[in-house]
Parts: structure tokens; sequence; C-alpha cells
């Protein structure tokens, strides 16, 4: 599987720099991560990636030449170069050494607010109506509902190629972070909480999504595909989920929402209408016992 | 074996929760490897204990050591303490590095909860238990001796703080041998540590340890504050301190401010946990968010509480070693102040990903980003320092030339990660450890490194071996490379951090590299602890009692080594910047070693055993709170505060030193001065070095 979607690797695209990068570490670790960007949002983030790397080059260039060759010439056994104990200012190299860099932060500056703003989890992107998807994390699995077709998964997220994606995500349980590097950054999912992330996949292909932040013991185990499909596979894929016999309301749930490690995709055919909202309104899982202390919460935007 | 013990006396504690039962119940390599180093604890004291009894320094320990107020030895025990420490969390860090470089579609040989600790113990000793007690010890030492002081401004609040600190350290080494500590990282992050989630005591060590040592760097912090305000010797005016006490400085202040909110976080998930609120819980009202805020509102100034006394070393080091003049004094003074003020307003970059808006994220990512520049320009007068003058490729400075170009490696990918489209990528994966280790290895440990080495003499009077130090030296710097630039390329590929199990096979090869660089640090520990026994052994030919091994600038290099309890027998008086040195190479109409006119009595403050007594009580009380044996918290709460009350109390707490008895000691001191040979800085590392520099 890994050594075929290397073949698919965009080497012409992102210029010799990342050709290089990733046929020398192609079907191996670098492979996995937004290097091998296949989304326009993790496209867009690899992008300003290289072009801040490029400037920093500048910055950290001359520290590292600098440092060892004025040690080097000036060390006490050169009795060649000039030796002024008392010479301790001078308002060139004063210059010098605060106005570039500040120039530079600068223009760092005007980079990261129009990068920032560009690429902000929040903010649709640009195309067809996006695919809804509710997002639950839970220890130690992902929930995926589509509101739309009134199907869930778990562990399997399926998107079409080429569909912004939107997704809204809530934890049934404590803090996790969803990171799917190869299509785009990572955002929280906090209980009571919802927050947003917009994707897209340019490429057919299976990408690994996980959670980053540490939430016990099955967290290693946490991680789901993103199944990339052309159009055609896409509804397919949504034909089978219809299928399956199981379904999820909130008599079920809390055997759902149970600590455990999925190791197969689970496909839910039915899920019950509003069931994100039942779970942010609950933040199940906050208590041991499994019963929901009264007083129903109104859902916290974290904006 | 699953039900507490006897729990009006006992608490919750179970048979279970000793290591030692576990691994007879379930000898497991993960509860093997938790039992020998519950056991490595228990039989470590004891080996100490019959030691100090064998040759009878008990007394000699208690009463020269443990009880002083003198900011020397309190500041020696600070550093004890921080390397005792060091050895654990850097073994720990082996043990994780070998989990992960093995557990490749395997699970390993540590079980998932038993790797959640170690990276929960290593973070936070490394922090809380290594850094924060190394780098409050050496200004403890030091800064007193570089302004022409005689202590600390309140030196019975200096023993406090040792003890609160080492209390909690004390609570850190008790998780091994009782109970298990918490999995939920250095940071502590509820709802995770919360009673809903982990119930056990995990969590309760870590509030407690942290908070003890959190309270006794706020009171470090108010003390090295106020001793620079008002104990200057005469004439020495701000700008005329050396670098290093301004850098301690704004450390102090910047512990004045940070520490307070941190305590405020651990108090407030003590009430959740104890009390049953819900300041951070997922219901009724708790809000995690406001725990992320508070906590890296202290978390983000720790950075540079951490990294500015090493910086002020660095400034020190490379005038010293360079021959030379520091450049830019006023740039550096400047730098660092805006650094201080600075690193108060980027917190949220800890968070970029909590969905806040896009503006928002952008502030604080520029903000992050203007802190590059101070910090830059600070690398350059450093390096401009060297410009023009002689470089000696001593110990401290082969430290302070990896620093500077290892840390700006660290700065490169900092500025990536200040920008939140880059973070969102890299957050929580191993790109960021090896960030933070990239800017703390460099900016503190090799800091805290050079600084041991460039004082040790000071404090006991003979050098360090070179040849150890520099091997100790080449494995720091070879060791960390290894160690922590895979973890760059595995971040990169997605990896997350604190992940005990990997599923890539592709990230074999680059594990297999950091896991050997693990090993090459393991071998910089051990020769730091060789080279300390050979410099032992060799003292007599390393001595350099006339006090100056390395021609020094500043104040301290002008006493003996080690100096008197009082310092300086006569307050010296000051009228700029590098004073010694240009009384030593006639720059300044006064002679260096000019012999006063008259000595008088100095007054000291006498030795105090209540310092040592609310630190022990304290971490008692906290035993107790951990395990719910209300008594001890009780009891123990009640003999801290008894000591405090008594103290409060006590009237003489003051000894005088004659003057006849303080002239004697100079004079003594001064003969040995002109028996010196005075040698040339070609010589300094060698046994002919006495410690008197050639003018």
């Amino acid at each position: 599987m890994i050594r075929r979607e290397c073949m698919r690797l965009p080497v012409a695209r992102w210029g010799v720099s990342v050709g290089l990068l990733v046929a020398l570490g192609g079907c191996s670790a670098l492979g996995h991560g937004f290097l091998a960007a296949a989304g326009p949002v993790a496209t867009h983030e690899r992008h300003l990636f290289l072009i801040v790397s490029a400037i920093l080059v500048f910055v950290a260039g001359p520290v590292l030449l600098l440092t060892p060759l004025f040690a080097w010439h000036y060390r006490l056994g050169n009795a060649d170069d000039a030796y002024r104990p008392n010479w301790n200012f001078s308002w060139w190299v004063e210059a010098l050494i605060w106005i570039p860099p500040i120039g530079i932060v600068v223009v760092l500056a005007v980079l990261l607010w129009t990068w920032t703003h560009i690429d902000d989890p929040y903010r649709k992107l640009p195309g067809a109506a996006p695919i809804e998807i509710e997002a639950i994390a839970l220890d130690w699995k992902w929930l995926f509902i589509y509101p739309d077709e009134g199907i869930a998964t778990i562990n399997q997220l399926a998107i079409p190629v080429g569909r912004p994606v939107h997704i809204r995500l809530t934890s049934a349980t404590v803090m996790q972070s969803m990171l799917i590097p190869r299509l785009a950054g990572q955002i929280y999912a906090m209980g009571g909480m919802t927050t947003e992330l917009n994707l897209a996949a340019s490429r057919p292909g299976q990408y690994l999504g996980k959670n980053t932040q540490y939430n016990g013991a099955g967290f290693a185990r946490e991680r789901f595909t993103v199944l990339a499909l052309p159009g055609a596979g896409y509804q397919a894929w949504l034909g089978r989920v219809h299928a399956a016999p199981r379904m999820l309301d909130q008599t079920n749930w809390s055997a759902v929402a149970q600590r455990s490690v999925a190791p197969q995709p689970v496909f839910f055919g039915t899920v019950q209408p509003g069931l994100f909202a039942h779970v942010l309104a609950k933040t199940g899982g906050s208590d041991s016992a499994g019963t929901m202390h009264g007083m129903p919460m109104t859902a916290k935007d974290a904006r | 074996m699953n039900t507490p013990v006897w729990p009006l006396l006992l608490g919750r504690f179970e048979w279970r929760d000793l290591p030692f039962v576990r691994a007879i119940l379930d000898p497991s390599a993960s509860n093997l490897v938790g039992a020998f180093a519950g056991g490595l604890v228990v039989v470590g004291a004891i080996v100490v204990a019959l030691v100090l009894t064998r040759y009878g320094k008990w007394r000699y320990l208690w009463s020269e050591w443990l009880t002083s107020l003198d900011h020397k030895k309190i500041g020696i025990l600070y550093i004890a303490l921080a390397f005792v420490m060091l050895s654990r969390a850097l073994v720990e860090a082996v043990l994780m590095r070998g989990q992960q470089a093995v557990a490749i579609n395997t699970p390993g040989f540590l079980t998932p909860d038993h790797f959640g600790e170690l990276f929960s113990t290593h973070g936070s000793i490394m922090i809380f238990f290594m850094a924060m007690p190394f780098l409050t010890g050496l200004i403890n030492f030091v800064m007193p001796l570089q302004i022409g002081a005689r202590d600390m401004a309140f030196p019975w609040a200096n023993s406090v703080a040792l003890w609160l600190t080492a209390g909690g350290a004390g609570l850190m080494m008790a998780s091994l041998i009782v109970g298990q500590f918490s999995t939920g990282g250095w940071t502590g992050y509820p709802p995770f540590t919360e009673v809903a989630f982990s119930p056990d005591v995990g969590p309760d060590y870590w509030i407690w340890a942290v908070s003890l040592g959190s309270i006794g760097s706020t009171m470090a912090g108010i003390n090295i504050a106020c001793t620079l305000y008002k104990q200057r010797a005469p004439g020495m005016a701000f700008m005329a301190m050396p670098l290093f006490c301004w850098t301690s400085l704004c450390t102090a202040i910047l512990m004045i401010f940070a520490m307070p909110p941190l305590t405020v976080a651990t108090a407030l998930l003590a009430l959740d946990r104890y009390l049953g609120f819900h300041m951070f819980t997922n219901d009724l009202g708790g809000n995690m968010m406001n725990y992320a805020n508070l906590f890296w509102l202290f978390g983000h100034p720790e950075v540079y509480i951490l990294i500015l006394p090493a910086f002020g070393v660095y400034s020190e080091v490379v005038s010293t070693f360079s021959t030379k003049e520091l450049y830019g004094y006023t740039s550096l003074v400047l730098a660092t102040m805006v650094i201080a003020v600075l690193s108060f307003t980027v917190w949220v970059h800890h968070f970029f990903t909590m969905g806040q808006s896009a503006n928002l994220n952008a502030v604080f990512g520029i903000a992050t980003m203007t802190i590059g520049v101070p910090t830059g320009v600070k690398i350059y007068d450093w390096i401009w320092t060297m410009f023009r003058g002689e470089v000696r490729f001593t110990v401290p400075m082969l430290y302070a030339l990896a620093f500077m170009m290892t840390f700006v490696l660290g700065g490169f990918t900092g500025i990536l990660l200040a920008m939140p489209p880059l973070d969102y990528l890299v957050h929580n994966t191993l790109f960021l450890v090896a960030h933070f280790h990239n800017m703390l290895i460099p900016g503190l440990l090799y800091g805290m490194l050079a600084g041991y080495h460039y004082w040790f003499p000071k404090a006991f009077g003979f050098r360090l071996d070179e040849k150890w130090g520099r091997i100790a030296f080449t494995c720091w710097v070879v060791g960390f490379y290894l160690a922590f630039m895979p973890l760059y390329v595995l971040g990169a590929s997605g990896m997350a951090r604190r992940t005990h199990e990997i599923f890539d096979p592709s990230f074999r090869p680059w594990l297999y590299v950091a896991m050997a660089g693990a090993g090459v640090l393991f071998c910089a520990l051990g020769s730091l602890f060789v080279q300390l026994v050979v410099s032992i052994r060799n003292r007599d030919a390393l001595r350099v009692f006339a006090g100056d091994p390395w021609d020094g600038r500043t104040l301290e290099w002008s006493i003996a080594s080690p100096p008197p309890e009082y310092n300086f027998a006569v307050v010296p008086n000051v009228d700029g910047r590098d004073i010694f040195y240009r009384r030593k190479h006639a720059e300044h109409q006064a002679p260096p070693y000019a012999e006063p006119y008259a000595y008088e009595d100095i007054v000291m403050p006498r030795n105090s055993a209540s310092g040592v007594a609310i630190g022990v009580f304290a971490a008692v009380s906290a035993f107790g709170l951990i395990w719910h044996m209300w008594w001890l918290g009780v009891a123990g709460a009640v003999v801290g505060i008894a000591a405090l009350v008594t103290r409060s109390f006590g009237r003489d707490q003051h000894r005088i030193l004659l003057a006849a008895d303080v002239a004697r000691e100079d004079r003594r001191w001064r003969a040995a001065l002109a028996e010196a040979r005075s040698i040339s800085r070609h010589t300094e590392m060698t046994t002919a070095n006495q410690g008197l520099a050639e003018r």
C-alpha cells in the first residue's frame, strides 16, 4: 500500500527541492507527512514551509559561518590577528545586528498574517458545497457521522476526491487533536465545545489520520484511515455503509463510548439525528459512572 | 491485594501500590523495570545513610550544609539536587527511546501506562527539578559574589525555598517507591488529569510536587530580585553589573510574575480532584481552556526563566575566554529586558490548534517571531565579542560555541512553529519535541554545564579535569544531534509525541539513530561523574587557591577559592564594569589585591533548622494528601507551620565574626597569594595554574 502511494507523489509539481526530498525519503518516513501533501490545504501549508525555510537560511547561515570562523581566527595561538581587548561597541555593527533581523521578521510577519488567514481551519474551501462531517473523539477511536446521509463510521473517513469537506469536532471524553498530515493541519476536539476543520483531497488514496494528544493507554492505536475516493467509488462506499445493519442511537451510545481500541472500522447504517448535539450537550464520558449530571449545558463554541 | 490496607491510617494505599509487589504478582519486563527503579531509590538511600554513619558525617552534613544559610552552600545543594534529578530523568529518556526503537509493530517492553509515567516524570523533573534547581543554584552561588555582597537579601527564605524544592523532588522520588506517577505529561492537561479519567494517585503526585517547586521558585525569585536591588557593593550602578546579574534579575522578575499562575492552575486542579469542583471538567461549567491559558501564562515565561541565566553564563564565559570586553553590553541588557517583557505576550502559541480566530493566532505568532530579534542580537553580540579577541578553547568556551551553533537551529524551527499554519501540521508531533530539546539542551543544559565548569574552581578551590570535561562535552554535543535531529524528520512525517507503539516500519532507522543518541547522552552524564571523581582525586594538582584561574573580570575572582563564609573581608568599592580585570591589567589606578586599611566585625546569619523542617514537613503533608491519609496531611502542615512560627519568634539569629579573626583569615590567603606562581593564558589548562593570572 505504501509503495503504491509513492508512485503517485507529485514529484514534478513542487520543484526540485521537494522532489529530491520525497525521492530520497519517498517510500520511507517523510512520505507519511505533509511534505507528501495530497490536498490543497496541506499543499498550501507546505508551500509556506518551503518559503520560510529558504528565508531562514539567511538567518541561521551567518551564525553558523561566523561563529567557527571568528573563534578559530581569533584564537589565542594565532599571532597574526589584531587584538583589541577594549573594543566593545560600533554603531555599524549595532545597525547590522538589529536592522536586518527586524526586516526579516517584518517580511515573515506579512507571510504569517496572510497564510494564517488563508489556512484558517475554519475557512470554507472554495468549490462545490462541502461534505458535512461530524467527528466525535472517543477513547480510543474516532466516530464520524455523516448527518446528510444519516450514517456513521468508526475509524474510517471516506471523502470524495476534489470536493471540500467541512468537519465539526467535539470530544465525548478528554481533549484530543485530529491530524491527517497529508491533507491538513490539526485541530483540538474538546468536550462541550465544537471546533471546525476544512480540508479536501486532491488525489485518490488512503491517508492516515490520528489523535496527537495523549489520552491514555490506547493512544498509540488511535488511528483512522481517510479514504479519498473518486466520485463513483465514494457513492459505492456510501451504499455499503447504508447497507450496514448496525444502528447508532442514545441507547447504545454508552457501549460505543466505552474505552476501547477499534482495530477494524465499524459502520452504522442508521444514526439517530441530532446525536452530535446530544453528545455536545451532555459531554458524555465526563462522568465515570456513565450517568450525566442534571443541568444540560448550552453548547459552547470555541470561538 | 486490591483493597486499601488500613484506610484510616494508610488512606488509599494497597499492597499493589508497591512496585515490588506488582513485580512479584506479574513479573513482566515493565514491572521489573519499575521494581528495579524503586529498589534503586531505596538501596541508594540506605547506602548513603550507611556511608554517613560509617564515617560519622551526619553532624557535619547537618550543621555545615543542610541547615546552613550561606548562599554559596545553598547554591551548591541546589546544583547537587539538579544532578541527582538529571540522572534519573536522563535514564528515563533512554528507556523511552529504547521502547520506541523496539516497539515497531510489537508492544515493546513497557506497558502504555508505564511509558506514560516515564514521559510525565521526565518532563516534570527536567523542568522543575533539574533546570530550575540548577539555575537557581548557580544564581545563588555566583550572583552575590559578583555584586560584592555577603549574602542574599533573605538568607532564611533562601533556605526555605531550597527545601520546598527538595520536598517536591522528594515526592517525585516517592512516586517510584509507592503508587504511580501521572500519565498526563509535564503539562498535566485536564480533563485527562481529572478524577473521572485519572482516579489514581498519579496526578496528585504531580500537583503537589509541582506546587512545592513553584512556591519555592517564587520565593527564590523574590530573593534574587531583592538582593540585586539592595545588596550591591557601593558604587556598583545597575549598568556596572556583570551581565550574569542582569539575566538573573530578569529571570527573577519572570519567576515572581510567572510562577503564581502555575500555583493557581495546580491549586484549582487540586480543588477539582479533592473537593469536587468543576474548574476544568467537561461538564457543569468546567472549561479546560482556562487551564491551558493559566498553564502557559506560566509556561512560556518559564522558557525564558530557563534560558536567560544560561545567556548570562555565556556572556561571562565568552568575554573571559576571548580575553576581551563584552561587545554591546547595553544592547545585551536591552535585549534581555525586551525578551523578559515579550515572554508574557506569546503564550497562545502553545495552543494555536485550539480553534481561536486567525487574527488571534496571527498576533501571537508575530509576537513569537519578534522575540527572535533580541535573541539573535545576543548571539551576534557574543560573536562580535570574539572579534579581535584571543579565544581560548576551554570547556566552558566549547559549550558556548556549541550553544551558538546549535541554538540557532532551534531558533530556525522555532520560527517555523511560530507560523500557525505550520504549527497545525507539526504541533504535538516529534517535530515539536525536537524543537524544544533543541532550545533547552544548548540554551539551558550547555549553559549550566559551562557555568559548572567555570565556577567550580571558585566553589571548591580546584579545577575540574580538562580531559574528561572534553569527553563529556563531545558526548553531549554528538548525543544531542543523534538523538534529536531524527525527531525532526519523524515529526515532519506525522509521528505524534508520547507514542509508545509504532506502526510505520519506515520510522525504524530514525528511531534507531535517536536511540543511539540517547545512549551517547547517557555516556555524557557518566563522563561528568567520572570527571568529578577524577578531579577530586587529583585535587591537589588542580588546586587554584589564589582564586583566579581564568584571568577573570568580575569581583568573584578577586577573592580566595573557596571564598570565606562572608565572601569579602572588606566590601569592595566599584566604579565600573570588569573592575577586577582593569585593576589587574593596570587600566585602573588601584592594584588588584590591595590590602584593606582596616577590618571590621561582620554580622552573619546563624544556621537554622526551620527551613529544612518547613520543606520536609510540607512534603510530608503533601504525601498525606496524595494518599488520602488525612491525619498525616494535617500533622505535616501543623508541624511545618509550627516551624515557621517558632522561627519568627526567634531572637538570636545572627552571630558576629570578630575583626581580628577576619583579618587573620584574610592575611593567610594573602600570604598564599604572594607565594603563588602567576601563569600566562597559554598554560591555564595545566597544573601550573594556581589561580594567579600573569599581568
